[in-house]
């Protein structure tokens, strides 16, 4: 078995009287790919903005890599490697496609290695064409998968992405699991999704949320044929 | 790269070097100079708002701080060169200061215009109230409203017995503004530059890309500072007096106008503004039919309401072929780039 990269322990994020997430142990090991589900307002959201800064937890920690990061700062925990994709798509839409995404390659490298890796993932993602249209002009589709070129062009070992799949066409959606799969070849990805069908087609290790807590951790065949993540879903009592 | 970058700025300069000499044929130097500081403290707001996000609704405090510490330095020291620097170099640092708390306290929007706009009022009431003679700075006696006369104007570095004033003044006033404007042209070209266009963009992203967001908007709010620094500096020395009028809230809302009548997102939009309304104030003050501030209101109205982008952008839109041409010549430069690196 591979090593763990990340790790939490006990964490927890209360708002108020509500507890969100509720002392999650979770584990993660290289070049996993993961999947977390849950209804709404299960925590799985909340769980990712605490791994990633932009929410401070109110109790327990968080291990990237070996090293403490609870309550860093965003960029921080970006700048240790770490691609993130926000659910609400995230980008600058002043800009073109190309500046988006050197700006992403240029955090880590020089300015002319930027530029050729700036290159290389708008190939990727195949934007070829459109490569210094400004961005805001795009299809919401066009625009997802800028922003996975953006994670994709820091070169990231652990990416975490929520909801890559929210309000893209069956083609769209399929293109998206290909660049998810091409990823999980050099990083560990861990994806917050609804989207069954979307899941099923990656086909992983899935952790199933409920009430800010873990209710199972299992293949996602064995998930998905469970009677009481079935009840949890369709809202009967677990 | 960099012989392109050159390339793209000998037009701009050459322009401007050109308007230089040709303006002085339409009005007298001692108008325009103020007309070029006015356009040099509107491109202080225009860089910071325009191209980093952050509105400050008390850049006229940088400008009254530099003319200030220019004017005090130079009680006390006498020779101008280093009082200009310190005149550059207060308000850069206040504003770094300044800039560091809002950004790291993480204050956005609405809040940072009240604190910049209060911190304007606070130095314009302070200012106000040091008649007295305990207000001393060295030799420098604040003096209150009355302000501070008398002191030593820009001079030849190194003779203080040759003044720089005058046609020479404009000259020197117009150089600093053409250096700066290209200055600012290749620093919004470098990758500090860039990153805070894409803050201005989206701060959330840039922050997930792994970049360090604060001390990046301090530094181009201290930048920002440091050049209506320096515009205070030769406002003192064509003026030859400071008072705290130069921290009112009605200067600090006239650069506001000013980058909107100009326009955002474009250097000389800002420049453009702070030296047509410049001109436009100049020329109503020589009547007395209407009041001024009162065109002024209606000028930013009509702005707003059908120019909502400013001047100079809209110019820039309806000159469609040049950007055309620029773009392709952008693409086909970048498929240069690509190839040489294969």
């Amino acid at each position: 078995m591979a090593d763990i990269i990340l790790e939490t322990a006990g964490l927890s994020m209360r708002f108020g009287g509500v507890t969100a997430v509720d002392n999650v142990d979770f584990q993660l090991r290289e070049r996993e790919l993961r999947c977390l589900i849950g209804p709404n307002g299960a925590g799985k959201s909340t769980f990712f903005k605490c791994l990633t800064g932009m929410l401070k937890p109110s109790a327990g920690e968080v291990f990237l890599d070996d090293q403490e990061t609870t309550g860093w700062d965003p960029h921080r925990v970006a700048g240790l490697g770490i691609g993130i994709k926000t659910q609400v798509p995230s980008v600058m839409d002043g800009l073109s496609v190309h500046e988006n995404i050197w700006l992403s390659a240029r955090r880590r490298c020089s300015v002319e290695e930027a530029n050729r890796k700036a290159g290389e993932v708008i190939d990727r993602i195949n934007l070829g064409r459109l490569a210094y249209k400004e961005l805001g002009q795009l299809a919401h589709g066009e625009r997802q998968r800028v922003e996975l070129g953006i994670v994709m062009a820091g070169n990231p070992w652990l990416i975490l992405l929520d909801e890559p799949a929210a309000g893209m066409t069956g083609e769209e959606v399929e293109h998206m699991a290909d660049i998810i799969r091409e990823l999980n070849r050099n990083a560990a990805v861990i994806i917050v999704e609804h989207d069954m069908q979307f899941i099923r087609s990656i086909a992983s290790k899935v952790t199933v949320f409920y009430r800010g807590a873990v209710l199972m951790e299992d293949d996602v065949s064995v998930v998905l044929s469970d009677p009481t993540v079935r009840d949890v879903y369709l809202g009967k009592k677990a | 790269m960099q012989s392109q970058m050159i390339k793209t700025m000998v037009g701009p300069a050459v322009a401007a070097i050109l308007l230089m000499f040709l303006l002085p044929t339409i009005l007298e130097t001692y108008t325009l100079t103020l007309l070029v500081v006015y356009g040099m403290l509107g491109l202080s707001l225009g860089l910071i708002w325009g191209f980093g996000g952050i509105l400050c609704f008390g850049q006229a405090a940088f400008f009254g701080l530099g003319a200030y510490a220019y004017a005090i330095a130079a009680i006390n020291i006498g020779e101008s060169t280093l009082p200009a620097f310190i005149g550059i170099l207060v308000p850069m640092v206040v504003a770094f200061l300044l800039g560091a708390m809002m950004f790291y306290g993480r204050l956005a929007d609405v809040y940072m215009g009240v604190i910049t706009l209060v911190f304007t009022l606070i130095l314009f009431r302070f200012m106000n109230s040091t008649a007295g003679p305990e207000y001393v700075i060295g030799k420098a006696r604040l003096g209150g409203f009355n302000g501070i006369p008398g002191y030593q104007t820009l001079n030849v570095p190194g003779f203080p017995d040759e003044y720089i004033y005058g046609d020479a003044l404009y000259y020197l006033a117009f150089s600093l503004l053409i250096i700066v404007y290209l200055f600012l042209r290749w620093f919004l070209k470098t990758s500090f530059g860039r990153t805070a266009i894409a803050i201005r963009e989206n701060e959330e992203r840039v922050e997930l890309m792994g970049y360090d967001v604060r001390i990046r908007k301090t530094l181009l709010f201290s930048l920002g500072g440091g050049i209506a620094g320096l515009a205070g500096v030769l406002y003192a020395s064509w003026a030859e007096i400071v008072t705290p009028g130069l921290f009112s809230l009605g200067q600090s809302a006239e650069i506001i106008i000013w980058c909107i009548v100009g326009g955002l997102g474009v250097l000389v939009g800002p420049i453009f503004g702070g030296m047509l309304i410049g001109l436009m104030k100049f020329l109503l003050g020589q009547q007395s039919v209407i009041d001024n501030t009162l065109i002024l209101g209606l000028v930013l109205v009509l702005f707003v309401l059908f120019l909502p982008k400013g001047v100079v952008p809209t110019l820039i839109k309806w000159l469609p072929k040049g950007r055309k041409n620029s773009r392709k010549r952008r693409r086909k430069s970048q498929g240069r780039n690509r190839r040489s690196e294969a």
